[in-house]
């Protein structure tokens, strides 16, 4: 049992540190022994995680598998916590801001996903969900003062709360039909017997739940306004931090559990993703607000992944987790670059406050033309791979229609991207906002965009690593 | 280096190498010194790539100065390079052109100069790419890479309409080569996993992008999944051409770039469509190619006589030659689709052809427009008295533009015309229509523009082409005689690669005993060598 314990030593660094942070605030240290302990907490987590690496078989009663696929998310989520740390602290500071209880909401958010990663039980995979969710819903409203934080941190809790009820009576359901929330044990009682109705309801509410997470259309009302409305950095650390948590989610629920109804599930999350992919990059053509379209485009990318989810196999999930790593470096980044703008009003940055950027800072600028173009799927950057192999997992699985869809939509989706880089570059006047030079803040931007040219141009490493987190435990 | 040793390589990414020397060691106050390495970059690329029209050997392999290294090994993606005679004569003409671009810029871009030829350079990596990746996804790449330093040069040194042009540009464009992608991806499984859920198996091969190795299973697809890829190519390439009804991108385009950026996109951005036909659509999908013989003809006739009945009503000099552009890709397209040796020659030579008379004839407005700022028609009138030099220019590449014998154009369409009539009487008429059109439209302008009185004031006191304005077109001139008098080294590089092209794409072609047909000189001479 103490070697079991031992499986959980990310998880454990985590909390631990997360009550030490919170303990901190209290005792009034000054703000950057907070974020050095954050720091701290990340890495430390980082370097237990690999050392723990995986496990066959199932742990903690069957709750949890230590596979490469909790591996890689493990290491994902920790990866996208410590940028959100780099650019949240110079934000903070700025804004005058406690950043102890921050710092430690944000490690425990990360602590949910983490435990999300090696789920394989319904029931333990909705606690971890919970406490990510709560975690987020308290980080959307931490700038009290500012109504749009407030309405922000409410619609995310009163929508969040609704979707996990929607989810727990899903799990219910599921339960008393199959008398099981054991991942494992759920998919060997499909493979033999005919699913009941009670389940493929269950199963309609789980879904839904889950989408609700990765803001999925038609589930997808919530995230302008939050997105719009939290503070940047965590705004920026819901669109990849939650977002690739719900995936993780997603994918072992669906492949693991519910793989023998893929042919139910399929064609629904096929047309949900058609309309994820439309609407969010239509919506996000009129777009004013930098937050509100970067929004609506992430409900796009969600879209994009879900075309990795359906065409399944080790090519489906395999695109699924390297576009998540792909996206979480590039739109992290994207926001990074809004989140040291040098904006008065809060959350009211506007696509012409990037007027003449180019000019004025070319690194800045070249750094958000990189990362916009990585969005849109334009090589040599890391999107264009991204898109690759989720659009080639589509077409190898026979849907070549919504491959169709989602180059057409990445086309569309230049639109408004292009709005802001003809603000940086096309632009004869120069009256823009500056983008702040803050260490940290230009430590992850750089770090992100590195990352955005080497996935872009040499991605063979990181495919290398994802290969074998796509064989989920135990398929 | 062993990366740097090959020929291919140098060439692709010297001028990558050059825009990086000038963005971090050159301060862009000192525009001069910009303006220096930059064209010093430029004219050594072309000069290291004159190297080709030597080292390359028609009688050679398939594909020479190969370079090939494993890139994406979880996808079979490959880094590779290599040419056929083919590509040879665009990279020639890429690096000539944009080695003009570079040099004919600097009274005409006033600022923002270390950005502009920085874009220009990026540019020049980009296009030279696509004629050397013999990888589909390395290909893809250098294929989009291309789209967004056009988009700077049109966005930020256009005319008065260029956040438009430059996002149509951009857009449209893209949305033909992400459609191409989902053809490169079917013809993926195909060779290798197959589609799972539709029940189609692929070949079981090893994955792999290669388009050599492709080429060897390609041609055996289905006619119903050949017909899709060729579709999504069709889309890609065609915008690009651009083919009737996909071209309304490019008047806006050519008209609102700066000069330089005309030029590229008339001489080679162009050629990548048409590039792509004859690299990709005919070799890999030959049945599919038969299938749409009637309908891409229909669609090159309509583009060769819309295109000149649209040139002949424009007033704006500019707009007039782009759509120009339209009739003489039409051309090509028409020669290309006659399937034969013949019609593929005239084809590849037109392309040539058009990238040294329309590249011209952008200069020649360019120099114009420098002076007057407007392209108007009406604004113009007895240049031919106060700017001897610049008439006498105009002449020759309007001559060659038409196709006046001993200029290359004669060559070009007379070798498409010969392509074609063997295939179809009618498709040939159709397309003489479009020559004699063109005739009238150019021989229209020219009179309008240098010929009669000088009416208007401000044209009384012009200059005549400057010393390197001339410098900037003699190179094109002297091309466009050599092609017209003299093709057979150009006939003699591209003419194994052609005849390959013609054995995948109509086997009975070849096999057929032909017609004898009198043919002049040197247009004959390649076929009877055999």
């Amino acid at each position: 049992m103490n070697f079991q314990v031992g499986l959980l030593l990310p998880e454990l660094v985590l909390a631990g540190m997360g009550m030490l942070v919170l303990l901190g605030g209290v005792l009034r240290f000054s703000p950057q022994v907070a974020f050095f302990l954050t720091n701290l907490a990340f890495v430390a987590s980082g370097v237990a995680a690999v050392v723990v690496g995986e496990r066959e078989g199932t742990f903690f009663g069957g709750m949890a598998a230590f596979d490469r696929f909790a591996l890689f998310f493990r290491l994902l989520f920790l990866l996208a916590g410590i940028l959100v740390a780099w650019l949240s602290h110079p934000f903070l500071l700025r804004a005058g801001r406690n950043p102890w209880e921050y710092d430690a909401l944000l490690l425990f958010a990360t602590l949910g996903m983490c435990l999300l990663a090696s789920g394989v039980h319904l029931a333990g995979l909705y606690v971890s969900l919970e406490l990510m969710a709560l975690a987020s819903y308290i980080l959307a409203g931490y700038f009290r003062s500012e109504v749009k934080s407030h309405e922000a941190a409410t619609k995310y809790f009163v929508l969040g709360a609704l979707s996990s009820g929607i989810l727990v009576y899903g799990l219910s359901l599921v339960y008393g039909a199959t008398g099981t929330l054991s991942l494992q044990e759920l998919a060997a009682q499909l493979a033999q017997a005919k699913p009941s109705p009670a389940l493929l309801a269950g199963l309609f509410l789980l879904l839904a739940g889950m989408l609700f997470k990765v803001a999925a259309v038609p589930f997808h009302v919530w995230t302008p306004d939050v997105y719009e409305g939290a503070p940047t950095p965590i705004t920026a650390f819901f669109s990849v931090g939650p977002k690739a948590a719900a995936f993780a989610l997603l994918v072992r629920v669906l492949w693991t559990g519910f793989a023998p109804l893929a042919a139910d599930w399929r064609e629904l999350l096929a047309w949900v993703a058609a309309a994820t992919m439309i609407w969010g990059n239509v919506a996000a053509l009129t777009q004013d607000n930098v937050k509100r379209m970067l929004a609506y485009s992430s409900i796009a990318h969600a879209g994009y992944a879900l075309l990795g989810l359906i065409a399944g196999g080790a090519l489906g999930v395999q695109s699924v987790l390297f576009y998540l790593l792909v996206y979480t470096v590039t739109n992290l980044g994207a926001f990074g670059v809004v989140a040291l703008l040098a904006s008065d009003e809060y959350a009211g940055e506007k696509v012409s406050d990037f007027r003449g950027l180019g000019r004025r800072q070319p690194l800045a600028a070249f750094a958000m033309l990189l990362f916009l173009l990585s969005l849109g799927g334009i090589p040599p950057t890391a999107g264009f791979m991204g898109k690759l192999y989720l659009f080639a997992a589509a077409v190898h699985a026979g849907f070549a229609w919504l491959a169709v869809v989602g180059v057409l939509m990445s086309a569309v989706s230049l639109y408004y991207y292009f709005r802001i880089v003809k603000e940086m570059y096309l632009s004869a006047e120069e009256q823009g906002l500056p983008v702040l030079g803050e260490a940290w803040g230009v430590r992850a931007l750089s770090v992100c965009a590195a990352a955005t040219l080497i996935l872009g141009i040499l991605p063979g490493q990181a495919l290398t690593f994802t290969a074998p987190a796509a064989a989920i435990w135990p398929w | 280096m062993e990366f740097f040793s090959n020929l291919l390589n140098i060439i692709c990414y010297l001028p990558l190498a050059g825009a990086l020397f000038i963005i971090f060691f050159i301060p862009k106050e000192n525009t001069k010194a910009i303006k220096f390495w930059a064209t010093l970059f430029a004219g050594a690329d072309f000069v290291i790539s004159a190297a080709l029209w030597f080292v390359y050997d028609p009688e050679g392999a398939p594909f020479q100065l190969v370079y090939k290294k494993p890139w994406i090994p979880a996808i079979g993606a490959q880094y590779f390079f290599g040419v056929d005679g083919i590509a040879v004569l665009l990279i020639l003409l890429t690096t000539l052109l944009g080695f003009i671009a570079v040099y004919s810029s600097y009274t005409a871009i006033t600022h923002r100069e270390k950005e502009y030829y920085v874009w220009l350079l990026v540019l020049q990596t980009g296009m030279l790419g696509v004629f050397m990746a013999l990888d589909f996804v390395l290909f893809y790449v250098f294929w989009e890479v291309m789209l967004v330093p056009m988009y700077f040069l049109i966005g930020i040194w256009g005319g008065p309409r260029k956040l438009y042009a430059a996002i149509k540009f951009f857009l449209y464009t893209l949305v033909g080569s992400v459609l191409m992608l989902i053809g490169i991806l079917a013809l993926y499984f195909y060779n290798s996993s197959g589609f799972a859920l539709v029940g189609l198996p692929g070949l079981g091969n090893p994955p792999t992008f290669d388009v050599t190795e492709l080429m060897k299973v390609a041609p055996s697809m289905p006619l119903s999944l050949q017909k899709w890829v060729f579709l999504a190519f069709f889309v890609g390439f065609a915008i690009k051409v651009p083919m009737f009804p996909f071209h309304t991108w490019l008047p806006d385009a050519h008209v609102e770039a700066p000069t330089a950026g005309s030029v590229i996109l008339a001489g080679v951005l162009l050629k990548m469509g048409t590039y792509g036909f004859l690299r990709f659509s005919l070799p890999l999908l030959p049945d599919a190619s038969r299938w749409a013989v009637p309908w891409m003809v229909l669609l090159a006739i309509i583009g060769i006589i819309y295109g000149a009945l649209v040139a002949m009503a424009q007033q704006d000099m500019k707009k007039l030659v782009a759509y120009s552009s339209v009739s003489h890709l039409g051309f090509v397209m028409l020669g290309m689709f006659a399937l034969n040796p013949q019609g593929l020659s005239g084809s590849l030579l037109q392309m040539i052809n058009h990238g040294l008379s329309t590249g011209g004839l952008f200069l020649l407005v360019g120099i114009i427009y420098e002076r007057r700022h407007t392209r108007g028609l009406a604004e113009f009138g007895g240049l031919a008295k106060v700017m001897p030099v610049y008439a006498t220019l105009f002449m020759i590449i309007t001559m060659a533009s038409i196709g006046l014998p001993t200029l290359n154009g004669f060559m070009g369409e007379l070798t498409i015309l010969l392509g074609a009539f063997n295939r179809n009487t009618w498709w040939a008429v159709a397309a003489a229509t479009g020559i004699v059109l063109g005739a009238a439209y150019m021989l229209w302008m020219y009179q309008r523009v240098f010929f009669g009185e000088l009416v208007h004031e401000e044209n009384k006191n012009l200059p005549d082409a400057t010393r390197r304005e001339q410098w900037t077109l003699i190179p094109l001139i002297v091309l466009c005689f050599w092609i017209g008098l003299y093709p057979k080294p150009f006939f003699r590089i591209m003419e194994p690669s052609i005849r390959r092209v013609v054995e995948v794409v109509d086997p009975s072609y070849l096999k057929a005993p032909q017609a004898v047909l009198p043919q002049p000189h040197g247009a004959k001479q390649h076929h009877t060598e055999e």
